[in-house]
């Protein structure tokens, strides 16, 4: 159970001895979601993953049931399941995948049933190893069980599914950035229009791409019933949302909870969750929903944990990634790690992030070096505007996709709620606070 | 500077055959490459070309998007360590500092006897378990300074061998079977389903072995579990 | 930048004789031998993609900075924009490859439901009712924005850098950009410039990541050897190792779109600087297909060429062959002096003392034998205007009809030129191109590229009936290879009342069924309408020879099967320069000018040349050099022809020049058969002199002059005249313009291209000859753009393109029946009836000798950066047969028979059928003519391990 007493959904069966064996699997019930879809028409599974207003966990919150009425009419139609989790500070796709290899199979063939897709593809990130193996032995076992390949579960209904490894690259996260990569190519995410996958995906056919944990809810959700998944959460966010807690807090982990009913600070404070800040510091401030997202401070802890809500305080739920920070923290050195990061991971095509991002990491990096000026706020805002006009979230672009535009709100947060702390940077020409140290726990090994 | 043994051909082969186009396969036919040879050789990818229909330029300019990938050679052991937010508050940097010291090489470089290869890596998603490392892709979290010696002495003395392939092992389960719903697709289907129904098995792929991989004796940390300690009492907790 | 077009710009090729579906047409005629029927598989061909689909010329009104406009539904924002007169700056936009949108230059802000937006014009379609500001505060912001960050990581090396003067990022970052840079910085380095081929040099950290070169060797050129390598700003363009450059036919085209000096031509690094540059539009007289081009020099000395942006033609590319040519005009070894054999030396002398001695000699042989003791052999390297003088002066001064442009390597006169021409246009959007094993990527480059095109992007279906692959095969819907010299059997199996019941000429039943197939379906999809000619070709071949070890019997007998089709039209394979030119000139035995039969035209030309015309066709070249190996030629004038190393048999040509009593070579280089001449005169080359060209489909263009010629070489038109003069003629004019002017009085096939529709803007195309239909061929050009044409635009601040100024005259007007009444007609059907099959014996290989881009001929050798590509001749087997014959690739093998022998590398070729052996034609080390004879017969050699 979750904290508000809701069922457990996608983490349901974490914990016990070796889940991702398919005997474990099917002692739990596995395997009977899709059984239960086979006996219903696909139009009656989509219209059921419509009540049940699945929002996708990849990022972006569309619905799911909305993404596959989109599907243009024509074949073959492909589903890809998007395992590439590299947003930082996201690891609830890696813990699924590793933990309850057989729910995300599951949840993909069910979909691929609604979906009346011709083969499925579930894109995992390369550096996943473990869960690349458990991922192929699961479906390895699919197969041999018969829940995979030809006449499955004696429906007649067949279709393939196959394990595909990424290599290393974030930014083939992005759906057309995936698709290209599992075309074998470079991973450019392409121009819009088109739009959606949905319209043209993958060989340039109907493809859609959902998200690990989208379609881990889809056995449950056959199992229990849309309305059973709907009577959790509040309007548009349904159902359990497992949330990545992070950085300072002394509980950090995967949490699922119910979703729109229980606030930041519930997450992070809460003695089942978070625990409250490591020795009992301030909390100066946090990342809502991945490293993209504008940051929040302590005046923002009761938003609840609903995608529209975090909407409203000028941010996103992104990916569900929170990323506590304490007052030891340094803004310049966090915003110049995360702004690192994004250079580091821009494909390239566009010139604004390409550039962009190099340029605003050197300032900040400057900046923390002690040799940054005062008029590198300015400069640092304007290069960001002209990554992101505007610096808004949601935001405008100048690029082809969002990680342009996920960019700006590391500094542009950082400027905005700490402008004292970065001008202290550059008035003392050095970095206030100590390195941060090692924790005092035991490694695994 | 190798191509693929005939016995990889054949698997690359087999790779091919799970897409709808060949190309598709490249990237899983590198890691191939990458498992054979521990790094990407200029024959490697030239061969990888010839099985994909692509020339060898743009088999190394989608080679070199992927971090992944290395076209020179590595340590036997690639040690990344993430530095990336969730790792930073947790002093990463201050861990990679002394990994560079401890193996006394700069991030990027590779020990003269060619055992240990030091990346300054982005966020691996375990970042419940910050700051955490990666020895060929298998996982090691709450790594402070002795936790990272002490890796590093066990990689060295071979105690590892088990839990941690040399550089380029990605996946060591195979895949079993070929496509078996190729043209086979029935939709719109509906109805009852038998419990357990005996179903068309797809043939194994050919000369596979059986990998006897046990996937639960790694010494790896899964991503963190939460609400696995004290169980949940009752509702919400007033802050 | 200057043309004033009032309606939008068109920019795809064909559209506008591109008529709607083929579907619903009635009176469709397809030879009841041929009507459709299940004959094969489609697996067993390919399937042919689906029909393309064309615009229905539907029209939206969108507003561009206030200004309402109407322009195409479907133009993507930045055409439509520079249409109606607002330029968008841009940079990985080429309006002939697909948009990608990366450099986000070209962001302009559009009104939309939710507010204004960025949207990237050369991405985007315009809508109907779309709002776009090009000049708001937002689109201002975002291109100074975009400008800034580009100079992040460019060097700003300017002073040294090649395309400083002409550098669209320079030009850009004046208009749009900010005045300084906040960027202080260290950039990112690289090693300065390292070749991506022998051709091409790359200077890494002046890349701007566009992807336009990228993007045409893959796109365009099929020739993906560059890609990107790494990612974000540590994107680089990269080959893959050194030893495998970027050894593509189009490498140049690179250096050409690159927006910035990332990419730089070795033969030009460091020769100029733009604004030095001075600069003509001419058309390349490198092979036939006649790109236009605009010829830069600095210092009275070709630098360069840059392909100009022709719609109907080259669409901005050129191949490497004659974007670089050039180095052969300024090569030092060109002849600037007439030189006359005394005690068995060539020595340099007055043109006064080498023309009496040529017009001596010449009037000697007349005197000694009549007209048919002369003869003319060559004129593809001439203008229009100097194959007419020479034609005009060997019929009407010399009295010979033994004239021909052709060295025995290409296709009868009289069975080409009465065939129905198609465009290149009508080529690629025929349904059905068939070739005849001409490989256009070989010897037509750029007609090559827009087949490639056509084939990938517009559903046209490639059928090749072929001995071995060509450049084509990879885009062919059929690929037939048939034994070397049988291509006459398998057109008749392939146009028979039945299929056949088993292999034709080494050619699969099926195949030849499937090939069966397709031309049905190209009938059903462009259907023939009795008694009228069809709207667009249903079938064009491609008609050449694809081997030289071989007569041109097959090639005959495939003229008479496939003319006898319907909706079947032509296009000419013949690669040399200006050949085409030539034969309408007359230069060619039984032709007199204007595609017109000697018997027919005689009283016509009679009377308008005042003098009396050789009775009987003469000879063509082959038979020339036979009755000078008999000593039956008293007078031999070579022009600009080197049978010794052109004409296929070797030794037949040696001894013909030999047994020739007296030998004029006119020629701008000293070749083998010049050597051999008695009087040497030098002739200015393109660039020298004006003129006009005419490319293979009949196409009228002008030749520019922008530089002096050597010593004192002449335009061979002068020559001509001169030597008139010595024998007593007056050839008629005295200047190059008098001589146009009476070509277009005297040739029907010339009626109405006078001067001024030539020099007209709606000419700058160029005019299809025969002019019919008010010159169907006109269309708008497409302004100049800085962005798409760099190199081209700064320069013309210069020198301005003769074309730019032209006055704005009506398009040609078809000349009226009055006009026309006693012209002769021209030639309709092909001459001569199909050649019996010629029998094929002797030793065990059949050889067949295609030829390369890359080989000796006398323009590659004196181009220093050219000459090096050619490959050494080589002898190409199927690996099975080397491995029976235990040698490895490079072995010496010794190719023999009774004509002579070759000792040659080995090497494999899989596609090649068992019992062929495959010897380049003219490269570098191994002469393959002297093992063929000039009887026609297919060549055998035998192969064997050289000890
Ligand atoms: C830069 C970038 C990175 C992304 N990375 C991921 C990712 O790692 N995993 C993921 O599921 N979605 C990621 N997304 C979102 C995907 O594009 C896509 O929206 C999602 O996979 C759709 O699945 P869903 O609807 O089930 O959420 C990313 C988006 C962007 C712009
Ligand atoms: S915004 Fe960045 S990551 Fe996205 S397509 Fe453009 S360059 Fe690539
Ligand atoms: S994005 Fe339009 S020109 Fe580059």
């Amino acid at each position: 159970m979750t904290v508000t007493g809701a069922p457990r959904i996608v983490t349901r069966r974490l914990g016990g001895p070796a889940p991702w064996t398919l005997a474990s699997y099917l002692d739990d019930g596995g395997y009977d979601g899709l059984r239960k879809a086979l006996s219903m028409t696909p139009e009656e599974v989509r219209e059921a993953v419509n009540v049940a207003n699945i929002l996708g966990r990849g990022g972006a919150g569309f619905e799911a049931g909305r993404k596959w009425g989109m599907l243009a009419k024509s074949e073959p139609v492909y589903l890809t399941i998007n395992g590439d989790e590299s947003e930082p500070a996201t690891f609830k796709d890696h813990m699924l995948i590793e933990t309850d290899p057989h729910m995300v199979v599951e949840g993909a063939l069910i979909c691929a049933y609604a979906v009346r897709a011709d083969q499925i593809f579930l894109y995992v990130r390369g550096e996943f190893a473990l869960g690349l193996e458990r991922l192929q032995a699961a479906v390895n076992e699919a197969y041999a069980y018969g829940a995979a390949g030809g006449d499955i579960l004696g429906s007649g209904w067949s279709v393939d599914i196959v394990v595909h490894p990424g290599a290393g690259a974030y930014i083939c996260g992005e759906e057309t950035a995936l698709l290209e990569s599992l075309e074998g190519k470079r991973g450019y995410p392409r121009i819009k229009p088109p739009f959606f996958p949905a319209a043209v995906g993958l060989y340039g056919a109907p493809t859609v791409v959902n998200n690990v944990e989208t379609v881990s809810n889809l056995p449950w959700v056959m199992r229990n019933g849309a309305d059973a998944f709907a009577a959790l959460g509040e309007g548009r966010s349904k159902g359990t949302k497992v949330m990545a807690l992070s950085g300072h807090v002394k509980r950090p982990g995967n949490y699922e909870l119910e979703f729109a009913k229980v606030t930041f600070r519930d997450l992070m404070f809460d003695a089942r969750l978070g625990g409250g800040i490591r020795e009992d510091r301030q909390l100066k401030a946090f990342i809502p929903g991945g490293v993209s997202s504008p940051w929040l401070g302590p005046q923002d802890l009761d938003v609840l944990l609903a995608n529209e809500k975090i909407a409203e305080v000028g941010t996103m739920a992104g990916s569900g990634a929170v990323t506590a920070m304490d007052e030891t923290t340094c803004i310049v050195r966090a915003a110049w790690r995360i702004v690192r990061f994004f250079h580091r991971e821009s494909c390239g095509q566009c010139t604004p992030c390409r550039e962009g991002s190099g340029w605003v990491e050197k300032i900040l990096q400057r900046i923390e070096n002690g040799q940054g000026r005062e008029a590198d706020l300015d400069l640092l805002m304007d290069v960001c505007d002209n990554i992101s006009p505007g610096i808004r979230w949601p935001p405008a672009q100048t690029t082809i996709c969002v990680l342009g535009p996920s960019i700006p709100p590391a500094p542009a947060s950082g400027i905005r709620m700490f402008p004292d702390e970065l001008l202290t940077h550059i008035r003392e020409g050095r970095c206030p606070f100590p390195p941060d140290r090692l924790p005092g726990r035991v490694a695994h090994v | 500077m190798a191509r693929l043994t005939p016995h990889n051909e054949q698997r690359a082969r087999d790779l091919i055959a799970l897409y709808p186009h060949p190309r598709s396969a490249l990237i899983p036919i590198l890691h191939l490459l990458q498992e054979q040879d521990g790094y990407l050789t200029d024959d490697g990818m030239q061969h990888a070309g010839e099985l994909v229909g692509l020339e060898a330029a743009e088999v190394q300019g989608t080679a070199s998007f992927y971090d992944m990938f290395h076209t020179e050679p590595v340590g036997k052991y690639l040690i990344a360590v993430c530095t990336n937010i969730a790792c930073l508050l947790q002093g990463a940097y201050e861990l990679l500092e002394h990994a560079e010291e401890r193996l006394g090489i700069a991030h990027g470089g590779t020990t003269p006897d060619g055992l240990f290869t030091l990346e300054d890596a982005e966020c691996l998603a375990l970042c419940g378990n910050a700051p955490c490392v990666t020895v060929n892709w298998r996982y090691f979290g709450d790594v402070d300074r002795e936790g990272f010696d002490d890796l590093v002495a066990r990689l060295a003395a071979g105690e590892l061998d088990g839990e941690v392939p040399p550089h380029g092992t990605l996946c060591r389960v195979r895949r079993s079977v070929g496509l078996a719903a190729a043209g086979a697709s029935v939709h719109g289907c509906g109805g009852p389903v038998p419990a357990l129904a005996e179903s068309s098995r797809p043939g194994a792929i050919a000369d596979e072995p059986t990998d006897g991989v046990d996937l639960e004796t790694f010494a790896t940390t899964p991503a963190v579990l939460a609400l696995d300690g004290p169980a949940p009492s009752d509702d919400r907790t007033e802050p | 930048m200057s043309d004033p077009t009032p309606q939008p710009a068109t920019t795809t090729a064909g559209d506008a004789t591109a008529p709607g579906s083929a579907a619903g047409h009635t009176g469709r005629e397809v030879p009841v031998h041929l009507a459709p029927r299940p004959v094969i598989t489609e697996s067993a061909v390919g399937s042919p993609p689906p029909p393309v689909p064309r615009s229905p010329g539907e029209m939206v009104t969108v507003t561009i900075d206030g200004r309402q406009v109407v322009v195409p539904k479907g133009q993507l924002l930045i055409e439509a924009a520079e249409a109606a007169g607002t330029y968008i700056p841009r940079f990985c936009y080429h309006p002939r490859m697909k948009p990608v949108g990366m450099c986000r230059m070209c962001l302009v802000e559009v009104e939309g439901p939710r507010g204004s937006t960025l949207m990237p014009a050369c991405y985007n379609p315009v809508a109907d009712g779309m709002k776009v500001s090009t000049t708001s505060e937002m689109t201002k912001k975002a291109q100074d924005g975009v400008l800034e960050l580009l100079l992040v990581n460019h060097p700003l090396d300017c002073p040294v850098c090649d395309k400083g003067g002409e550098c669209p990022l320079q030009d850009q970052t004046l208009a749009y950009g900010p005045g300084e840079s906040r960027f202080v910085e260290e950039k990112r380095h690289w090693d300065k410039p390292i070749p991506i081929s022998e051709l091409v040099n790359l200077d890494r950290e002046r890349c701007i990541q566009c992807g336009r070169c990228v993007r045409f060797a893959d796109e365009v050129a099929g020739d993906p050897l560059i890609d990107f390598y790494e990612r974000g700003d540590r994107t680089e363009v990269a080959v893959f190792s050194a030893t495998h450059p970027f050894a593509s036919y189009f490498s140049g085209n690179v250096v050409q779109i690159c927006p910035v000096g990332a990419l730089t031509a070795t033969p030009y690094r460091f020769r100029a600087r733009p604004w030095d540059l001075d600069q003509v539009e001419s058309t390349c007289t490198s092979c036939s297909v006649g790109c236009r081009v605009a010829v830069q020099t600095s210092g009275d000395q070709l630098v360069r060429k840059i392909g100009v942006d022709c719609d109907p033609v080259n669409w901005a590319w050129l191949c490497d062959k004659g974007r670089f040519d050039y180095e052969a005009v300024n090569s030092p070894e060109r002849l600037g002096a007439p030189l006359v054999r005394k005690d068995a030396e060539l020595v340099e002398v007055s043109w006064a003392e080498a023309l009496d001695t040529a017009a001596g000699g010449l009037q000697r042989a007349v005197r000694a034998g009549g007209g048919a003791n002369v003869a003319v052999i060559g004129g593809a390297r001439l203008a229009n205007e100097d194959a007419y003088a020479w034609g005009k002066f060997a019929r009407a001064v010399l009295g010979t009809d033994n004239v021909d442009a052709q060295l025995g390597d290409g296709v009868p006169a009289d069975v080409l030129l009465g065939l129905p021409r198609a465009t290149i246009d009508e080529a690629a959007s025929a349904p059905l191109l068939l070739t005849l094993g001409t490989d256009p990527k070989e010897e037509l480059p750029v007609l090559y590229l827009r087949l490639r095109n056509a084939a990938r992007e517009r559903g046209l279906q490639i059928v090749e009936l072929t001995p071995t692959r060509t450049g084509l095969s990879r885009h062919a819907a059929v690929t037939a290879l048939h034994r070397p010299g049988e291509l006459a059997a398998l057109v008749q199996a392939v146009t028979a009342d039945h299929d056949p019941t088993g292999d034709v000429a080494g050619v699969a039943a099926g195949t030849i069924a499937g090939i069966r197939a397709h031309l049905v379906r190209a009938w059903q999809e462009a259907p023939v309408r009795r008694g009228r000619p069809a709207e667009r070709p249903s079938i064009v071949v491609l008609v050449g020879r694809a081997s030289l070890a071989e007569g041109d019997a097959g090639v005959r007998a495939a003229v008479a099967a496939f003319s006898g089709l319907p909706g079947v039209a032509w296009l000419s394979g013949l690669r040399r320069g200006n050949v085409h030119g030539a034969l309408d000139m007359g230069l060619a035995p039984g032709v007199l000018p204007g595609r017109v039969g000697l018997d027919q035209g005689r009283g016509w030309y009679e009377s308008q040349w005042g003098a009396e015309l050789p009775m009987g066709r003469g000879m063509g070249t082959a038979e020339i050099l036979a009755a000078a190996a008999r000593g039956r030629i008293g007078g031999l004038v070579l022009l600009g022809a080197d049978p010794e190393a052109d004409f296929p048999d070797a030794l037949h040509a040696v001894k013909g020049l030999a047994g020739a009593r007296f030998v004029v070579a006119v020629d701008s280089f000293l070749t083998d058969s010049a050597r051999k001449a008695d009087v040497v005169l030098p002739a200015a080359t393109y660039a020298e002199r004006r003129g006009t060209f005419t490319n293979l489909e009949g196409r009228v263009t002008h030749l520019g002059a922008i530089v002096t010629a050597p010593g004192v070489a002449w335009p061979d038109w002068m020559i001509a005249s001169e030597l008139a003069y010595r024998l007593g003629a007056d050839l008629g004019w005295s200047d190059l313009e008098g001589i146009w002017a009476e070509i277009t009085r005297v040739s029907p096939l010339h009626a109405g291209v006078d001067r001024v529709a030539l020099a007209g803007a709606a000419a700058r195309d160029g005019i299809v000859v025969p002019a019919g239909d008010g010159g169907a061929a006109i269309r708008p050009p497409r302004p100049l753009d800085p962005m798409a044409d760099p190199g081209i635009a700064s320069a013309e601040l210069h020198a301005v393109a003769p074309t730019a100024l032209a006055v704005d005259v009506p398009p040609v007007k078809q000349a009226s029946e009055e006009e026309r009444a006693p012209m002769p007609p021209m030639l309709t059907t092909p001459g001569g009836p199909a050649p019996p099959p010629v029998p094929v014996e002797g030793d065990a290989h059949r050889l067949v000798s295609r030829r390369s881009l890359w080989d000796a001929g006398t323009w590659v050798r004196h181009a220093h950066h050219l000459s090096p590509l050619a490959r050494a001749a080589s002898a190409a087997l199927h690996p099975d047969e080397l491995a029976d014959l235990g040698v490895a690739p490079g072995d010496a093998l010794l190719v023999s028979n009774d004509r002579g022998r070759l000792s040659l590398p080995a090497a494999a070729d899989p596609s090649l059928p068992r019992g062929v052996v495959a010897v380049a034609w003219n490269a570098p080390g191994g002469p393959a003519s002297s093992l063929v004879d000039a009887s026609g017969r297919v060549v055998t050699v035998r192969v064997e391990v050289a000890r």
